[in-house]
């Protein structure tokens, strides 16, 4: 299953001549976190199958600056922002699709201002319209079949952009068994890991937000716990070890169970 | 014009005139803060208040508290037309000037009974959950003190309103079944009309005695409590409506790109900039440059100084927060009264020393510690739970843009963050050269 895939670059396809129909902005935990490694992998997969004709930044791309942002370094973020919009403007970059929701906000609300314009899309709402459009096609009724699941939606993803439909019309098509937390959509619980708390310890309390998350999670007793964000990703699988749950239920981005359940 | 009249008259005119003095000084105080500009797009901003502060959107989220909400809500906005009866009948010493609207007048009166019970009835609901119900956010530390008695004198007040408001009514309706000349045959009492056979035995100078003074009580109790609206969190109840009509209409996930650093950014980045130009002074105070972040009011927009006035104490949005829920000590609702105490602190000062005195405090570290600013994981939580469209996480974050960029204070691991993606492109310790690595990986 898993052979190497053909990544071009957006140098490459310059040398070549060829102008891809979107930008697959990768994302710095797609890019270095092995967790989030086969979420990256799954995304291309899908783009492969369905003939899409993407190319990556590679080395030219650079984190988006959100962390810093979020952390209160706006030095930071925006230095970043400008290299980020000069290499994409150079490439002439219309459209772009992120595997990561920050990535996702920040491209989309926060780079118009400082010059950087696209049409930017979270992976799950490029997957589903791949699907819309007949380009990738479902068999239903694949591995996921029957299987109990649900989705943890991404703060910068839900209420940071009121996107709560792309992910679950995606689950939908697995012909799964979805159940909602009570704290869902709009109501999401944090997972505890955005505005830079990814990279450092919690202030003193009494539990970890992650644990308070993936408990309600797994009050559901799902197979498998969705998300569309690999930060989440993160938080949620240390809380299903945590619980020494990981026998009973997976923690899965979306994409990999659209490229699971086609065999990608 | 008998005394009583003039009495009144003194009594209204020092009310409203007390009440203005007191809005002013709250303008002044929201004006203390940065500009921002919130003109954009009147209609959609039309829409979000309508919506939110007329429609209670967001107060319906909790159905039952809700729900009780809206009983008071509409009941005080629709009473309020017979405030101006009372008003008019208090300047020109007539009785009941409206009843000649007939019908219509006896449908108002019966709506107003009614919705003076539903009021009585939320109010009472409202003090027994505060007295006796176990919900975290009314029993948090920042609701001890005055913000707790703040919530029962205006949950008390209320019910001695319209207790007044139905007595008055009572003992009117049992002076008409006299036909006592003074008191015309006008509205329909169904609510008080209960209580007019209970009266039936006592002497009409009796009877009028009681109604004036509930009449009296009724809209003297008002007028005070009008006053009472600017120092407590039900200022809520004016300030909702300006405060969702100017909400941030933009995606909750958008941060404001700060106009100032962009500009130095670009100078770094232009090869032919000058790198030992002095930086532009900031565009209100020429002459200082501003500083970058927030440390006290001034430093925060106006619009986050009207949240601070327009936040009503709920604690839905610290209910929601998961730093709060996990035991932290970030609350945004502390934050928001935190501003206001802050605020009224400033202003204070202004009224006693002028303009530009400084008392060494400030917001930050006076009133909010940086352990809580650093607990906030900008979820937005707080903003989407908040009935009124405050963002305590806008207030959050100018902070730590102060701590970051003006005292380079922020948690090490952060500094450490920072380095990486300064020098590798990615808050870890990776080489730039290794992002394609994967595609390699098998
Ligand atoms: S944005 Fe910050 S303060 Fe608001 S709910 Fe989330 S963690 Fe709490
Ligand atoms: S900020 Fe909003 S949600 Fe929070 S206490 Fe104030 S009014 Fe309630």
């Amino acid at each position: 299953m898993s052979e190497p895939v053909k990544v071009p670059t957006m140098a490459e396809m310059l040398a070549s001549g060829e102008v891809p129909e979107v930008l697959f902005w990768v994302g710095c935990a797609g890019s270095f976190d092995d967790r989030a490694k086969k979420i990256t992998k799954a995304i291309v997969k899908i783009l492969h199958k369905a003939e899409v004709k993407f190319a990556v930044l590679g080395t030219e791309e650079g984190c988006t600056g959100d962390p810093a942002k979020r952390a209160g370094n706006e030095f930071l973020f925006q230095m970043q922002a400008m290299m980020n919009i000069q290499v994409l403007n150079g490439y002439e970059v219309k459209s772009i699709v992120t595997g990561c929701p920050h990535c996702f906000n920040t491209i989309k609300n926060e780079y118009p201002d400082l010059g950087g314009n696209y049409e930017v899309l979270h992976h799950t709402q490029f997957i589903r319209k791949l699907i819309k459009d007949g380009r990738l096609k479902m068999k239903g009724g694949g591995k996921f079949k029957g299987k109990r699941i649900t989705f943890h939606d991404p703060c910068y993803l839900g209420r940071g952009n009121g996107e709560y439909e792309a992910p679950r019309d995606l689950l939908e098509k697995l012909d799964a068994e979805l159940t909602e937390m009570r704290r869902c959509k709009s109501k999401g619980l944090c997972c505890g890991a955005g505005g830079a708390q990814m990279f450092k310890e919690a202030e003193p309390g009494n539990k970890e937000v992650n644990i308070e998350r993936t408990e309600e999670a797994l009050g559901l007793k799902p197979q498998v716990i969705a998300t569309g964000c690999p930060f989440c990703n993160t938080m949620m699988t240390d809380g299903v070890k945590n619980a020494e749950k990981e026998a009973e239920t997976a923690v899965m981005d979306v994409a990999e169970l659209i490229a699971n359940a086609e065999d990608l | 014009m008998g005394i009583s009249n003039i009495v009144f008259l003194i009594v209204f005119v020092a009310a409203v005139a007390a009440f203005t003095y007191q809005v002013r000084k709250i303008r002044r105080n929201i004006l203390l803060g940065r500009d921002t500009d919130r003109s954009d797009r009147p209609a959609e901003r039309f829409k979000t208040m309508a919506r939110v502060a007329l429609g209670q959107s967001k107060m319906v989220v909790r159905p039952f508290a809700g729900l009780m909400h809206i009983f008071i809500y509409v009941g005080f906005v629709i009473i309020n037309i017979e405030v101006l009866e009372i008003i008019i009948d208090g300047i020109f010493g007539t009785h009941r000037v409206f009843a000649p609207l007939g019908p219509a007048y006896d449908f108002l009166i019966a709506s107003f009974e009614i919705l003076a019970v539903l009021v009585l009835v939320a109010c009472v609901v409202f003090l027994i959950r505060r007295y006796a119900g176990d919900i975290r956010r009314f029993r948090m530390k920042e609701l001890t003190g005055w913000p707790k008695t703040d919530a029962y004198i205006i949950l008390w007040v209320e019910i001695i309103l319209m207790g007044a408001f139905l007595t008055m009514n009572a003992a009117d309706g049992a002076l008409q079944v006299r036909n006592d000349p003074h008191y015309v045959q006008a509205g329909s009492f169904p609510v008080s009309g209960l209580f007019v056979p209970l009266l039936a035995n006592l002497d009409s100078s009796v009877l009028i005695a009681t109604e004036r003074t509930a009449w009296w009580a009724h809209i003297v109790g008002i007028l005070l409590f009008l006053n009472y609206l600017p120092i407590s969190k039900h200022f809520h109840i004016i300030l909702a409506f300006p405060n969702t009509y100017f909400s941030n209409l933009n995606d909750q996930g958008k941060f404001t790109n700060m106009n100032r650093v962009t500009d130095e950014v670009k100078l770094m980045m232009d090869p032919d900039a000058d790198p030992y130009a002095a930086p532009p002074p900031a565009e209100d105070n020429p002459g200082v440059p501003e500083k970058f972040g927030a440390k006290d009011v001034p430093d925060l927009t106006w619009k986050n100084l009207m949240d601070a006035y327009s936040c009503t104490e709920c604690g839905r949005c610290t209910a929601e927060c998961p730093a709060n829920i996990t035991g932290k000590k970030l609350s945004p609702r502390k934050i928001m009264m935190d501003t206001r105490d802050r605020m009224e602190e400033i202003g204070k000062n202004i009224d006693k020393h002028g303009k530009d005195y400084d008392d060494g405090k400030s917001l930050l570290g006076d009133y909010i510690t940086p352990e809580e600013l650093w607990a906030c994981t900008t979820c937005n939580a707080c903003v989407q739970a908040c009935p009124v469209n405050i963002s305590p996480l806008e207030i959050i974050v100018d902070l730590r843009r102060y701590l970051v960029m003006e005292e380079s204070k922020s948690p090490s691991e952060l500094t450490g963050m920072f380095n990486n993606i300064e020098n590798n492109g990615a808050p870890w310790a990776f080489a730039q050269a290794d992002r394609l690595k994967w595609a390699e990986e098998a």
